[in-house]
């Protein structure tokens, strides 16, 4: 295998019952009040998640004791249909500042009607988290998003 | 099958081995360490060690008359299986955040 692989990136879609711009919104502009609080990166617990609603702006955790931890940063802001953002979370649980080492996550809301949108999610370049570690064979099968899709299907539905 | 082939979503698949994989993606720990924060006897956290371990989620090194476990730092395999983990819970999460938002937040909030 060459050591510079890449790994496919993790994808997939989803249809939710609520209008475009009620999906846009809640995934960002209240991204704290539903992140799951026990996935933060920070020493103390985490309190909120803010993603600054700007291209440019910081994806972050505070925790409880008013510590900030970055995630990543806002590349792409164009509500109510496209988000794109970089998680620099690497292998040891750590942010990495370096630009380089940049996985990136985009998101897109496509409204089918006026209370049915598709959310499709795409984590890429997550090689670049790992940069150059060693990548094993056998892991560069999708289907994670997949899963992860259906889980959040069968939530939107239950609460319709 | 290979074992590397079933990523991480198999081997996370068990809700203890989940909850060990998590432990560890805070801080390494010891077989005891890990006993003492979960409802199950440390012969039965050696095992799900040994499975993780087996599919490459997770390393441990002696030190002093300890072996301490850790996630994989090489773990391409760890970090997709925590990505999968990590989003499956707040797709969900923001799912139920989605249908019970107000329609128009402007209004209800006034």
């Amino acid at each position: 295998m060459s050591s510079t692989a890449t790994i496919p990136p993790l994808s997939g879609t989803i249809t939710v019952e609520v209008p475009v711009e009620r999906a846009f919104r809640v995934f960002t502009d209240a991204f704290g009040s539903w992140w799951p609080a026990e996935y933060h990166i920070g020493q103390a617990d985490m309190a909120t998640a803010i993603l600054e609603p700007r291209q440019g702006g910081r994806w972050y955790e505070q925790g409880v004791d008013g510590s900030e931890c970055d995630w990543g940063r806002v590349l792409a802001w164009e509500p109510p249909h496209r988000l794109v953002v970089t998680w620099q979370i690497n292998g040891q649980w750590q942010y990495d500042p370096d630009p380089a080492h940049a996985s990136e996550i985009e998101v897109r809301f496509t409204a089918d009607g006026p209370d049915q949108t598709t959310v499709t999610l795409e984590h890429r370049h997550l090689e670049r988290l790992v940069d150059g570690q060693a990548l094993r064979d056998g892991i560069t099968g999708g289907g994670g998003w997949t899963s992860l899709l259906e889980l959040f299907g069968k939530a939107a539905t239950n609460q319709a | 099958m290979d074992a590397n082939g079933a990523a991480g979503l198999g081997l996370l698949g068990d809700p203890t081995r989940r909850a060990i994989f998590e432990l560890l993606a805070r801080r390494p720990h010891t077989v005891g360490e890990l006993a003492q924060q979960l409802p199950i006897t440390r012969s039965a956290v050696s095992q799900h060690l040994h499975v993780l371990k087996d599919g490459g989620l997770v390393v441990s090194k002696a030190e002093g008359t300890r072996r301490i476990y850790r996630l994989n730092p090489d773990g391409v395999i760890a970090l997709r299986a925590y990505l999968d983990r990590v989003w499956a819970e707040a797709l969900t999460a923001f799912g139920k955040a989605a249908h019970a938002a107000p329609l128009d937040p402007e209004q209800e909030d006034r």
